[in-house]
């Protein structure tokens, strides 16, 4: 399959170590990468996939280890000297202007330019070229990169990168932005590029992605390699998890016990509207019950979730909590009457990232502890503590700050401040975004134990795998509509999909 | 990812820890403004050496402190609309309608009528009001702190000059200033009342709902919304607190000045803004503290003493204060930088040096 000169590497690194303020971040990473391979890198939060990009990028220098670039030593002390060798990164946050057009985002820090006087013209058929190379003909070098989609401007970043002579491309998650046909696109793209002979090293979560285009991986966990340049047509998927987390993780999902028929229905929702992105959604969800919304991104299925929250204002139609109507465009009434939303963007819409664990898990309801309005601490960290022990979560310090720990830890934090706040009805989109495969096992597990408690859940996934997984019963939305309510083990993601490519057509 | 796993020495030890009494303090906000605390000393130094006797006296001291009181109260004021992550240029303007509105004529005789305490309630009813008008227009307009305060701004001056007609107003109820002008223990009126604002600003931040209210709405709007918090009404209240405070300096100007003007308080919205600021609260909200901001306010009234009792220009003050501000600020981000300071932005420094620089020059 891989039809390259093995005899010089590209890249070499050995014995990469790298600390910050005492903590050891790196402590003996080996990777090797070939021209024109896909080397995906594997790791947990915190395994040190983004120090290692960051030296590689030349934003860290490394404390001991060696790195070889085309069979010579180099040091890397600022991101332009790995550019000018040829190696280009291309970052999870989206590096681009959003206020700048196609053409200036691509040629960003290195303009065209006599005498300080841009080369509109030539930078403008530049940027054409490469977008036509990226398959992107269709995006207009002068459209600002602020009307772009998050895909688009992903193809922008790396139609940057290839601005500059490059022989090796590190992408950190970029799928994590992108939904499934998007996916689709990357993935052509990366062929394109391997195709030239130029080697993409590529950062993910996803197992199914890396099956699909990586030719080896090298695992990380804990700082150093555990395992480098396997061949990914030979490794199993459980081996590899076994790697990362070094335990062997089965069964993911947790088995349901079934509804008891007799549960009282919870949440009510009828003909929900919202003008442009849904209407007429309708369904019940009974005491302990996991009801999952399955759809492609763009179906209205975080939209949905929304608007029952309150969080968007709803054109017509109720939503019902315990028999109880609530007034419409009122997140304040929703918690009241006990609905917890964990948002999809769970730093930018749901943690208070500098302030310490306890104050998020008490931040829907820190008023209730107060007295006159002062407020009980005390309580509150105790609190806290009963959810950290309770949830496993890690570190076990309420007064850590949030914006240090794991993305599995963070949901856990989501989670524990609607446990703290009594919440019958828990809205969860996309409960596991950012959370690595061995803490992923942890929140289904959460997840159905407190279904078993009693609440109502509902869970929007672009994983629909992870939706039929969780869920007792599922709604299949497209284009803003439920398309049919079905029980999770009587469809497959297949089957899912089917339907939803129907109901497009239709 | 694993950069800030040193355990907070100064910065975990916020203002609640079980430790032991030292660690509170030094782990306290009175730890956290170290640089603050060495700053008013070395001033204090220059002041002694340059000085000698006129500056380290008693009475000198206090001139200081009643000096600091009325922009401190503004500048307290203030600090909870920063940390919410606005602005408010208003209150400076607004203290200038307050001190008019409440010397008018008519509220003066109306007074002479009741009690001197009704000019107290209408300069607090007028900063008020100014401020319901902000919060309004901010939160339920959606226009940005910024613009809607400009507006305030220039708007209360005009309004101050219409009522005035551009006239000093005198305050000659002598009950009212009788008691602004009073000294309790040996210390003046004006200082008390610095003082009470200050220990209720602290109490409000630091140990009721309202604080935390603040602070959620300042570090993330869209989480402390989805968790069920009432922002626009929270919004309002910030600036109704922050046009209240204009108010109450606007009794305590009248009381120093014994006038009512509509030029009182020109550019004192910028000095607050400089001392909270200085005192280490973030521009873009979700971090500071009260104390930071007294010594903020102390620091640059110390040094307006300073300069006054050597007999400088207040032209060369202005430029020392300039100088004064950049360097606070950029100790401060090398400080916040420290594991352990409790800043997320701190955190990003660390990994992402040449981005957040930028990040970081922007928010001061």
């Amino acid at each position: 399959m891989i039809n390259v000169d093995h005899g010089t590497p590209l890249l070499e690194v050995r014995g990469l170590t790298k600390s910050f303020a005492g903590v050891q971040a790196l402590r003996g990473v080996d990777l090797e990468i070939r021209p024109g391979e896909v080397h995906c890198v594997l790791g947990q939060n915190g395994a040190g996939k983004s120090t290692l990009i960051k030296t590689l990028a030349g934003a860290h220098r490394p404390d001991t280890g060696e790195i070889v670039w085309r069979g010579e030593t180099v040091t890397l002390d600022h991101p332009t000297e790995a550019l000018a060798l040829g190696i280009a990164t291309m970052y999870q946050e989206l590096d681009v202007v959003d206020g700048l057009s196609v053409a200036e985002n691509i040629f960003l820090g290195h303009e065209q330019a006599t005498a300080g006087v841009y080369h509109r013209r030539s930078a403008n058929r530049t940027a054409r070229e490469l977008m036509t190379r990226l398959g992107h003909a269709s995006i207009a070098p002068t459209r600002e990169v602020g009307s772009l989609s998050p895909a688009n401007k992903q193809i922008v970043s790396m139609a940057r990168a290839l601005s500059h002579d490059i022989r090796l491309i590190i992408m950190d998650e970029p799928s994590a932005v992108l939904d499934s046909e998007e996916v689709k696109n990357l993935f052509r793209v990366v062929r394109e590029l391997t195709a030239q002979g130029i080697a993409v090293v590529y950062i993910s979560h996803r197992l199914e992605e890396i099956r699909e285009i990586g030719d080896r991986i090298t695992v990380l966990k804990d700082g150093a390699s555990v395992a480098s340049g396997l061949e990914v047509a030979d490794t199993p998927t459980h081996e590899l998890i076994r790697l990362m987390t070094g335990r062997s993780v089965e069964n993911v999902f947790p088995a349901s016990p079934g509804v008891p028929s007799g549960a009282d229905v919870v949440l009510e929702v009828n003909d929900l509207s919202l003008p442009g992105v849904f209407s007429d959604v309708s369904f019940q969800v009974r005491a302990g019950e996991i009801v999952g919304l399955a759809g492609l991104v763009g179906s209205g299925r975080s939209e949905i979730l929304e608007t029952v929250y309150g969080a968007r204002k709803a054109d017509g139609g109720t939503v019902r909590v315990a028999g109880k109507t609530l007034p419409r465009a009122s997140v304040t009434a929703a918690v009241e009457a006990g609905i917890g939303l964990s948002p999809e963007e769970r730093k930018s819409q749901g943690l208070l990232l500098d302030e310490p664990i306890y104050r998020n898990v008490t931040l829907s309801s820190f008023q209730r502890f107060a007295k006159l309005s002062v407020l009980d601490e005390r309580r509150e960290r105790a609190l806290a503590r009963e959810q950290i022990d309770a949830l496993e979560l890690r570190p076990a310090d309420p007064d850590r700050r949030t914006g240090t720990l794991s993305g599995g830890n963070q949901q856990k934090i989501m989670l524990a401040r609607w446990l703290v706040h009594g919440t019958k009805v828990l809205l969860l989109d996309e409960p596991t975004r950012g959370v690595d495969v061995g803490a992923r096992a942890e929140i289904y597990a959460l997840i159905r134990r407190l279904a078993d408690a009693g609440t109502a859940i509902v869970v929007v996934s672009s994983e629909i795998e992870e939706v039929l997984g969780l869920a007792d019963r599922v709604l299949v939305v497209a284009e803003g509509s439920v398309l049919a309510t079905v029980d999770a083990d009587a469809i497959t993601e297949h089957g899912v999909l089917d339907l939803v490519m129907k109901g497009s057509a239709a | 990812m694993s950069v800030q796993e040193k355990v907070d020495a100064k910065g975990g030890a916020t203002e609640n820890n079980d430790r032991n009494v030292l660690s509170k303090v030094f782990g306290g906000s009175v730890g956290r403004n170290l640089g603050l605390v060495i700053a008013l000393a070395l001033l204090v130094v220059v002041g002694a050496v340059t000085a000698g006797d006129r500056f380290t006296n008693v009475d000198n001291f206090l001139t200081i402190v009643r000096y600091a009181s009325v922009i401190g109260v503004i500048s307290i004021g203030i600090t909870f609309v920063i940390i919410a992550g606005g602005i408010d240029l208003s209150v400076g303007s607004v203290m200038g309608l307050s001190t008019v509105v409440a010397s008018l004529t008519a509220v003066q005789a109306a007074a002479t009528q009741s009690s001197w305490l009704l000019m107290v309630v209408v300069a607090l009813a007028v900063g008020a009001l100014a401020g319901l008008i902000n919060g309004i227009v901010i939160a339920y307009g959606k226009v940005v702190s910024f613009m809607a305060t400009l507006a305030m701004l220039v708007g209360a001056r005009g309004l101050a000059e219409l009522f005035s007609e551009r006239r000093t107003l005198i305050v000659s109820n002598r009950d009212f200033l009788a008691f602004f002008r009073s000294d309790l223990l040996g210390v003046p009126i004006l200082i008390w009342m610095f003082a009470v604002v200050a220990v209720l600003g602290w109490f409000l931040l630091n140990r009721t709902t309202f604080g935390r209210r603040t602070v959620a709405i300042g570090g993330n709007m869209e989480a402390a919304r989805l968790a069920g918090v009432k922002v626009n009404r929270h919004l309002v209240w910030l600036y109704v607190l922050s046009g209240a405070t204009a108010g109450i300096a606007a009794v305590m100007m009248m009381g120093r000045t014994t006038v009512g003007t509509s030029t009182h308080g020109l550019l004192y919205e910028l000095d607050a803004i400089a001392a909270v600021v200085v005192g280490g609260t973030l521009l873009v909200g979700g971090r500071g503290t009260i104390v930071g901001t007294i010594f903020g306010v102390l620091i640059f009234s110390t040094l307006t003493n300073v300069f006054t009792q050597n007999n400088l220009s207040t032209s060369v003050q202005a430029v020392v204060k300039g100088v004064i501000i950049v360097i606070a600020v950029l100790l401060q981000q090398r400080f916040a930088a420290r594991p352990g300071g409790r800043g997320g932005r701190s955190k990003k420094r660390n990994t992402t040096p040449q981005l957040d620089s930028a990040a970081q020059q922007q928010s001061a």
